[in-house]
């Protein structure tokens, strides 16, 4: 295949990813890392160094907006990010000692997860009980604007969600995704913030987490510039419109519709992943 | 009540601020990636294709010294790497700003936990982690 052609395949896949990522709350990288590894043939380790570019620039892009609406906790973010940035460049050093078979199935693992976190029905449980002595120590509780006026909530379980941060972290750093949904996990069930809150602060943390293992990568040359230009310019470029096509309607149907695609993504790269092909 | 209003707003000017950082450094650094692209597509795009099997030293492009060096000489690849470098220090400018921001308002506990993060990423720019 000419560069040329591989350019224009990789830009426009790259687009739909970041467009489906970013409508379905889904992020970018986890549709990215099949499409150069199951349909283009790419290696998994250059794959990963271009999906973790994408995701420092869909967040930091996103986060600009979300921090200028007061709604992101930047001490919570901040404070987290001591987890992930440990965490992140670990897994970005052991990834190239484990085999790209088992990195292959773990990554389906993830994603057949994640699938399921976008489907399932959230329940928020914030409240304000302000009782967490470390959440208060730390001055994490914090406040966000919603409709009704300014809202106050309190951080539960700090210590549960730090630990569950190191676990997004490794993910993160090991297979080159943001992992958004470890990440909300570890913030709407274990911390209980807010939705609103949790998402946008996760959103935030995630360029720190992806900076610390992309540094790794690149001195390792898993980031070919050949790859991470067309795959770094098609998902921002898709998320950016996906962001203001979600003002106006909120695609509850595509989530199902993606899910599906997810799954079948996902089961793929396991079964490449078991039959040693990847 | 007063000083309280004024710390409001000194917050929120440094969510604006921060916002603004981080939409510089994404856009700033596609536009590089975007000018790079074009000059390596202009200069190689009947190439053919080859990333079967991962080559750490392929691209030729996985140390700061090499991408400058390529710049100097309007090499698209070096280009695109070079942004590739702006928007991964990004995120890392905005922990810069927000230790300096936490230190004007003199809440101590998170310089102390900034600088840690970026001891962090500090530690991570050393080659000698990849193995």
């Amino acid at each position: 295949m000419s560069v040329l052609l591989f350019t224009i395949i990789v830009l426009l896949g790259a687009f739909l990813a970041g467009l489906l990522g970013s409508l379905t709350g889904l992020g970018g990288g986890v549709v990215i890392i099949p499409l150069l590894t199951l349909v283009l043939g790419v290696d998994l380790h250059y794959a990963i160094g271009a999906s973790i570019i994408s995701v420092i620039a869909t967040s930091s892009g996103s986060a600009a907006a979300y921090v200028k609406e007061g709604i992101t906790n930047i001490r919570i973010g901040m404070f987290l990010e001591i987890a992930t940035t440990i965490s992140a460049i670990f897994g970005a050093v052991i990834t190239i000692y484990i085999n790209p078979s088992y990195i292959a199935v773990i990554f389906g693992i993830i994603l057949l997860f994640s699938a399921a976190m976008m489907i399932r029905k959230k329940v928020d449980r914030s409240d304000n009980d302000t009782s967490g002595k470390l959440a208060v120590w730390l001055k994490l509780n914090g406040t966000y604007p919603t409709a009704d006026g300014v809202k106050k909530y309190a951080v539960h379980n700090v210590i549960g969600g730090f630990m569950m941060m190191f676990v997004a972290g490794i993910i993160s750093g090991l297979l080159g995704i943001g992992s958004g949904a470890l990440k909300v996990i570890a913030m709407d069930n274990i911390m209980r913030i807010p939705f609103k809150v949790s998402t946008t602060t996760s959103n935030f943390m995630m360029g720190v987490t992806a900076a610390a293992s992309a540094v790794v990568y690149f001195h390792r040359g898993q980031i070919d510039p050949g790859i991470a230009m067309p795959v770094t310019i098609g998902v921002l470029v898709g998320s950016t419109l996906g962001a203001k096509i979600l003002i106006r309607s909120k695609p509850e149907k595509l989530k199902i519709v993606f899910a599906v695609v997810v799954t079948f993504l996902a089961l793929n790269m396991i079964y490449n992943g078991l039959s040693g092909r990847i | 009540m007063k000083s309280q209003r004024k710390h409001f707003l000194a917050d929120k000017d440094i969510q604006v601020i921060l916002g603004t950082l981080l939409r510089v450094g994404v856009i700033s650094s596609m536009a590089v990636v975007f000018l790079g692209g074009v000059v390596y597509l202009l200069t190689s795009h009947s190439n053919l294709v080859d990333y079967a099997e991962f080559n750490p030293g392929k691209s030729g492009m996985s140390s700061m010294l090499a991408v400058y060096e390529g710049v100097l000489h309007m090499d698209g690849a070096a280009i695109i790497q070079f942004g590739t470098l702006l928007l991964i220090f990004t995120p890392v400018a905005r922990v810069v700003f927000s230790i300096f921001s936490f230190l004007i308002e003199r809440d101590y506990l998170y310089v102390v936990i900034g600088l840690l993060v970026l001891v962090v990423i500090l530690i991570s720019l050393s080659n000698k982690l990849v193995g």
